[in-house]
Formats: structure tokens, C-alpha cells, sequence
């Protein structure tokens, strides 16, 4: 067993592999390492093999190639009720036939504490996450939510320093989704634990990450705090998964300084922030909604512009929501914050529109 | 409290007690609800609550003593049956005027073999004396008391006017007694002699062997439908095939394959005498006992427990065990604390039923229990069909239902009902 390489490093994947079916990887070549008291999230797309991840750390699926290690100790042959990992499941996985406390106090047992110890450490955990006048109760006499609590408090009970989240907030409406998010990052940041979350709703993500790993089709895309993540998608599915994103499909002509010029499919030029492409490769322009510029005066001197079609206006409250017609693409969205001064543009309108080169990615195609 | 300032029956909006409203607005669907089930309601009605009333009623009627014999059933009211003398001879009269009335009907017979059924001998004795009965000449052969000594000095003897004088009530007790091994004496029940006694011993042998069935499709039936639970689908369904093809398979069949499995010269005996695990002329004894009788039976009902169990089980999410895992328990520990107790609502769906089932078998104690592995329920049929005894037969019956509902009710008590699952 090689122990860790990487000094400070709590949770390690090295070269991971996994296959279920001995013909397709669901998990390739997965390097990962995530430093104590981290709150990393794993994003993706249903299939995209952030679960498998979950799973193989916690213990039930063994990896089919590469190292898992914990705390530098390598975890692949020891039995998932001797990792010491909490974790919360998706559907909470609260034993029905046991009462609340009951089931806080089943880690507990099974590690053969004494009764006075037990109760203690089960009422600090209720307390933790304000359920402790629950503890009678069964776990079918309690809310989505409470239900939530209850599972977070269970995963924390024993004091493990590493959590798992298997979609936790899955199940819950939109309100207190949010409401929790804030919760379960207090609590993790209150206590120091490492957390793993697994999840595909990308705000929950933006929201309670300190990295994010982006996952399709088995590869980590991208792993970085949530504001690169964002601001710096590293390629077109990330850009596209991430937040709300404007596609322009081109070719790069020349690379310079930092800037690369793509003409588009309909022949317009515009400058863009090159990424990972080079001279004669097709690409895929990124940029974000509210990075789009139609004021010119606003505008760097010397940038292109392009024209656009007003097709639709969408008051939404906060933000205005327009979708252009741009270089041939009529999904082409802009967002306005609603300020005393801004324009309505109405459709049909003829406008030009610019950006930031450096706001506008020329990625991968 | 909102309904507390409101004195009386909320009202509704015509003014009328909003129950009543209610009511009225509900009872066109009731009808129609009614209706849809009323075909089967009517067929239970006649084909099941019917003969099971008729059974229990069957179970204590007595009315054949005091309808063949009315005039003697009057007549013995004075007589003492502590005096240890035969009665008066206004009483042989009496009998003597029913005996004519009833050889002309002839239900002289059927009242003896009902007597016969509480003292050996009446049937015979009734038959005999019918016969002479009919050339008495109720005028001039008097007295009575000596022409039927001649015929059969029994009826000299106290001991059939005791029973006649017992059984005279319109209903009786007699079959409940004679149930439990006991009969109704001179003074009130009493046991009966040792060797008459079988049914106490039946109804407990029956419990005994129907609870080791039980338990044995526990043992059976737990791992396989936890496999069919855990299995994939394709897989899944293949073996519920397996498991339900015994359904498909005509009970005398597989009791009879049974039959050709266990015997001394059977599969089981020549292969283990093959191997040399036993010796020729010491072939084990599996059939025609209660080995036999548990072994087919186990394998007839283990159906009745996997599937229950199997469709409870199948509801039983796996993120549980990888909870409890998860929280530390080690597979032994996850299985015992979490997984078992949520799968005993379907252990106790299918006791249930294998045991009830097992209770009231017949068929195959009957072909392969030989003496010793029969139940209660052959000995009833034995009653209904043989003995002709259905008195006895119902009085059996009815104690084997009230056992069943006793069970079911300490069942509830225990488990609670609204802890079985059929499914999910």
C-alpha cells in the first residue's frame, strides 16, 4: 500500500478506474485530492459516474483499478463499516422502525459506548440541528426537512471527519432546499469536517462548494472554486453546464497577444479569450448572459460588435431577460439588472451587441 | 376552538344538520357501491357464512331424542338415574307408543345410531327392538316393562335410559365434550376411560406439527425470498417461476412424488443405502409418519410463506443496509437490527397463512401420515364421511376455528395485525 504523495492530502483518488460491465469505464482515470475540512462538491449530469465516486469512497463499489486513500492510508480492501465515513443518503435511509433517537444512537451502539455517553452525544447532535424535542418521534411522524435534519444529525453522531452526501436536498421544496443548503454548510464549517456532496443541481453547488468538481461521462471536467468554475469554464461543457451560457459556433484565424479572432458561421468577426484551441480549429465561443454589452458607450473603444435581432423580452423582477437573434442562433440571451435607467427593448428592435474579449471564451468544439 | 361557540349540529347552508346533509349527498354512491358488490357479497352469504352457521348450530342440535321419543323423554322427567334401578313401567309404555310411531317412519334406526354414537350397542338394540315393537299390541300386551327385557335385557339395565334421559334436551353439549375426550356421566362431564381417548392428543399433535411446519418455511422461505428480492429482475423472475411452480402442480401429485421420494424402498433410502450411509435392513422410516406428514407439507405451503415475505422484502430499500454499514454496523449487526425487523411484517403474513393452512390439512397427513402424522382434520372428515357422526364432526370443526381465531387474536396481540403485509 503506497502511501500519500501528496502532504495535507485527506481524500485521495489515484488513477481510479471503474467498470461494472467489464466493456465500458463509468469512472476513468480519476485523480483527485481534497485537502481536511473541505466541502467539495461533485457535479454532473445523471450518469456522469459522481455517484459510483460516492460509492466507492464510502465502500460499497470497489474500484476496478487505482487507489483510494484515506488520511493517507489506503481504504480499497477495508469494509465500509470500518471506514469511519459518515453519510447521508438520498432518500435519508432513517430506519422506520426505530425512533429518532434510536436511530442516532445505532452508530453509537454498534460501537459499543456507554449508555450515558450515548444519550449525551445523541442529544448534542438533535441540538445541532435544532431537533431535539424530536427524539420520541418516528421517522415517518416528521416533515422532508425534518427528515433531512434527522440524517445529517445521524451521519454526524459519531463524530466521523468525513461526510458523504448523496443528494441530500433532493427531496425537498425549492425553499427549504435553500434554506438547508446555508444549513449544512454552517454546520460543516462549525465542526471542520470534510464533506463530499454529490449532487446535479448546479446552485446548490455554486452556493455550498469550496471546489467543484465538474463530472461527464466518467472524467472530471473541471475541479475549481465555484466563481472560476463560472466566470472561467475551462471547456464547452462546462461553460454549458454551469450557469446560463451563449453558444457561438466559429473558426479561429489568428492568435495574438491573448486574443484570438473567430469569424462565426455567418461570417462576422469577433475577438474572444482563446482557451484551448488554436489556429484553424473550430470552436465554440462562450459567453455569459450578463456579460453581453448593447450600450455602446459602455463598450471598450475598439471592439467588435456584432448585430443582433430582439426577439423576445421577458420581465422577470429583478432582471430583464432578452433573447436575440445572434449570427444565426435565436437562443441567444442577454439578462439587464432592472435599474431606474435601463432600456426595454422591445422585439423586433435592430441593435448591436459587444462584450469584454476577455469575458468571451473561445473553447473546445 | 372554533366548534365550541357553535351550540349543537353544525347546519349546513339550507339549514338542515350538516350529518344529515351529508349523509344524503353520500347515499346514492353507497347504493351504487353496495350493488357492485353484491353478487359476491350474496355468493359468500350462501356458499361460506351459510355453512359455517349450519355447522356450528349442527355442532350442539340435538333434536332426534325428544322428536323420535316424546311420550318416553316425558316419562323419564321422574326417574332418578342415581336410583341404580331401571325406570317405571308407565315409562316402557311410553316407549313402546313412540318405538310403533316411529318403526312406521322408520326413524327408529337413525335415532339409534345417533345413541350409539354415546353408548356402543344402541344401534343394534334399536334395530331389534323395532322390529318386535311392530307385532306388540299396545292394547293387550301389558306389561311392557317384561316384553322388552325379553327382547334385549339391556333395557332392563339403567344405563340406556341414562343415556336416553342425557341426550333428551333439544340441544346438547355431548359433541363438545366428546371433542375434548370427555362424556356426559351420571353426574355431569366426566374424562372418558384412557383408551377411548384420541382427540385432545390429535388437536395437539395437529398444533405441534403445524407450528414445525411453520417454522421450517421460515428457515426455507427467508433466504429464498430475500435472493428474489435482491436479485436482478431477469433473474428474479426466472426463480419465481421456480418457487411458484409447485402451484401449478397438482397437490396429489406432489404429495404422491413425495410418497415415492420418502418410502423404504424410495429414491432417498436406495441412494443412501447406495453411498453406504445406511445399512440394507436398516432403511430409514420417512413416510407414514409424522416425518413424512412434515416434510410434504413444508414443501406444499413454503409458497404461502415466500411470497409475502418476498413482496415485503422487495419494498425494503437497500440504501438501509448501506446506512447501517455505513453508520458501522458490520453485516451480521446491519442484517439483525435493521433489515429483520423491517422484514417481519411478511414472516408474520406468511405464519399466518402457512400455519392456518397447515392447521385444516387433509389431504396429505391423509396420504402420506400414515397413523401417527394424521390431524384433527382427517379425523373430521373420517366423522363426515365414515361415521357419519356430523354432529361430532361440526363440534370438531368449531374447535378448530375458535383455535384458529385464537390465534389470529394472540397474533394480533403480539405483532399487531396492521403489521402483516401481503405486499407493498
Amino acid at each position: 500500500m503506497a502511501d500519500s504523495k501528496n502532504a495535507g492530502a485527506f481524500v485521495e483518488f489515484e488513477r481510479v478506474q471503474k467498470s461494472y460491465d467489464g466493456e465500458t469505464l463509468v469512472v476513468k482515470d480519476l485523480n483527485l485530492v481534497m485537502p481536511k475540512g473541505e466541502f467539495l462538491t461533485m457535479l454532473g449530469p445523471s450518469g456522469s459516474g459522481k455517484t459510483t465516486c460516492l460509492m466507492m469512497l464510502a465502500g460499497f463499489e470497489t474500484a476496478t483499478h487505482g487507489d483510494i486513500r484515506l488520511d493517507g492510508v489506503s481504504i480499497n480492501n477495508i469494509p465500509p463499516h470500518k471506514r469511519g465515513i459518515g453519510m447521508v443518503f438520498q432518500n435519508y435511509a432513517l430506519f422506520p422502525h426505530m425512533t429518532v433517537a434510536e436511530n442516532l444512537s445505532f452508530p453509537l451502539e454498534v460501537r459499543k459506548l456507554g449508555k450515558s455517553e450515548r444519550e449525551q452525544k445523541v442529544k448534542r447532535a438533535l441540538d445541532m440541528v435544532q431537533m431535539g424535542a424530536f427524539g420520541g418521534r418516528r421517522p415517518s411522524q416528521l416533515s422532508g426537512g425534518q427528515q433531512q435534519r434527522i440524517a445529517l444529525a445521524r451521519a454526524l453522531v459519531f463524530e466521523a471527519e468525513l461526510v458523504l452526501m448523496d443528494e441530500p436536498l433532493g427531496a425537498l421544496d425549492k425553499q427549504l432546499r435553500e434554506h438547508m443548503q446555508f444549513e449544512i454548510k454552517r454546520i460543516a464549517d462549525d465542526l471542520g469536517i470534510t464533506v463530499v456532496y454529490v449532487t446535479h443541481d448546479q446552485t446548490e453547488a455554486m452556493t455550498m462548494s469550496d471546489r467543484v468538481a465538474v463530472f461527464d461521462d466518467g472524467v472530471i471536467q473541471q475541479l475549481a472554486p465555484p466563481d472560476r468554475l463560472y466566470e472561467a469554464p475551462e471547456n464547452s461543457f462546462v461553460a454549458q453546464f454551469i450557469g446560463e451560457n451563449n453558444t457561438l459556433e466559429g473558426l479561429v484565424k489568428e492568435i495574438k497577444d491573448g486574443r484570438a479572432l473567430v469569424q462565426l458561421d455567418d461570417g462576422e468577426l469577433i475577438d474572444c479569450n482563446p482557451i484551448n484551441v488554436g489556429v484553424g480549429d473550430r470552436t465554440r465561443v462562450s459567453i455569459r448572459p450578463e456579460r453581453v454589452e448593447f450600450n455602446k458607450e459602455r463598450l471598450r473603444e475598439g471592439t467588435h460588435t456584432i448585430n443582433a435581432n430582439v426577439l423576445e423580452f421577458i420581465y422577470m423582477g429583478d432582471i430583464f431577460r432578452t433573447r436575440l437573434r445572434v449570427a444565426g442562433n435565436d437562443e441567444f440571451v442577454i439578462k439587464t439588472r432592472n435599474a431606474p435607467d435601463q432600456v426595454r427593448l422591445k422585439p423586433g428592435e435592430q441593435i448591436e451587441i459587444g462584450w469584454l474579449p476577455e469575458d468571451c471564451r473561445a473553447l473546445d468544439a | 376552538m372554533s366548534d365550541a361557540t357553535q351550540s349543537g349540529p353544525m347546519l349546513a347552508a339550507d339549514g338542515t344538520p350538516l350529518k344529515r346533509s351529508l349523509a344524503r349527498a353520500l347515499r346514492m354512491q353507497k347504493i351504487r357501491a353496495l350493488m357492485l358488490i353484491a353478487p359476491l357479497l350474496l355468493f359468500v352469504l350462501i356458499t361460506f357464512i351459510l355453512p359455517i352457521g349450519d355447522m356450528l348450530f349442527r355442532s350442539v342440535e340435538n333434536q332426534i331424542v325428544r322428536d323420535t321419543l316424546p311420550k318416553t323423554v316425558v316419562a323419564l322427567r321422574d326417574w332418578d338415574p342415581a336410583s341404580g334401578e331401571a325406570p317405571d313401567e308407565d315409562v316402557y309404555f311410553a316407549l313402546a307408543q313412540d318405538l310403533k310411531i316411529a318403526v312406521e317412519a322408520k326413524t327408529h334406526t337413525r335415532l339409534g345410531s345417533r345413541l350409539n354414537y354415546e353408548q356402543t350397542g344402541a344401534a343394534s338394540l334399536f334395530r331389534k327392538s323395532g322390529r318386535k315393537v311392530k307385532r306388540m299390541d299396545l292394547e293387550n300386551d301389558a306389561p311392557f316393562k317384561e316384553a322388552f327385557v325379553k327382547i334385549d335385557k339391556k333395557w332392563g339395565e339403567p344405563q340406556i335410559w341414562q343415556t336416553i334421559k342425557t341426550y333428551a334436551p333439544a340441544y346438547t353439549n355431548g359433541y363438545f365434550l366428546n371433542s375434548v375426550d370427555m362424556q356426559k356421566g351420571a353426574d355431569g362431564p366426566e374424562a372418558r376411560p384412557e383408551n377411548q381417548r384420541i382427540y385432545i392428543m390429535l388437536f395437539g399433535r395437529t398444533m405441534f406439527m403445524s407450528l414445525v411446519i411453520t417454522v421450517s418455511c421460515i428457515m426455507l422461505g427467508y433466504p429464498v425470498a430475500w435472493i428474489l428480492a435482491n436479485l436482478p429482475m431477469r433473474q428474479a423472475n426466472l426463480l419465481m417461476i421456480l418457487v411458484l411452480l409447485p402451484f401449478w402442480t397438482s397437490l396429489l401429485v406432489r404429495t404422491s412424488a413425495w410418497k415415492v421420494m420418502l418410502q423404504q424402498q424410495g429414491v432417498i433410502n436406495d441412494t443412501l443405502v447406495w453411498l453406504g450411509l445406511v445399512a440394507d435392513d436398516a432403511r430409514l422410516i420417512m413416510i407414514n409418519n409424522q416425518f413424512g406428514t412434515i416434510v410434504a407439507m413444508t414443501h406444499i405451503l413454503l409458497p404461502f410463506m415466500i411470497l409475502p415475505m418476498y413482496s415485503v422484502m422487495q419494498t425494503i430499500p437497500p440504501s438501509y443496509l448501506r446506512a447501517a454499514k455505513s453508520l458501522g454496523a458490520n453485516n451480521w449487526t446491519a442484517f439483525w437490527r435493521v433489515y429483520f425487523p423491517q422484514s417481519v411484517p411478511g414472516i408474520g403474513a406468511g405464519s399466518i397463512l402457512v400455519f392456518i393452512l397447515a392447521i385444516g390439512y387433509y389431504i396429505t397427513p391423509e396420504i402420506v401420515g400414515g397413523t401417527k402424522g394424521v390431524f384433527i382434520s382427517n379425523r373430521i372428515a373420517y366423522h363426515i364421511s365414515s361415521s357419519l357422526n356430523w354432529g361430532l364432526a361440526a363440534a370438531l370443526g368449531t374447535i378448530l376455528l375458535a383455535v384458529v381465531l385464537l390465534f389470529y387474536w394472540i397474533y394480533d396481540k403480539i405483532v399487531g395485525i396492521d403489521n402483516v403485509k401481503l405486499g407493498g
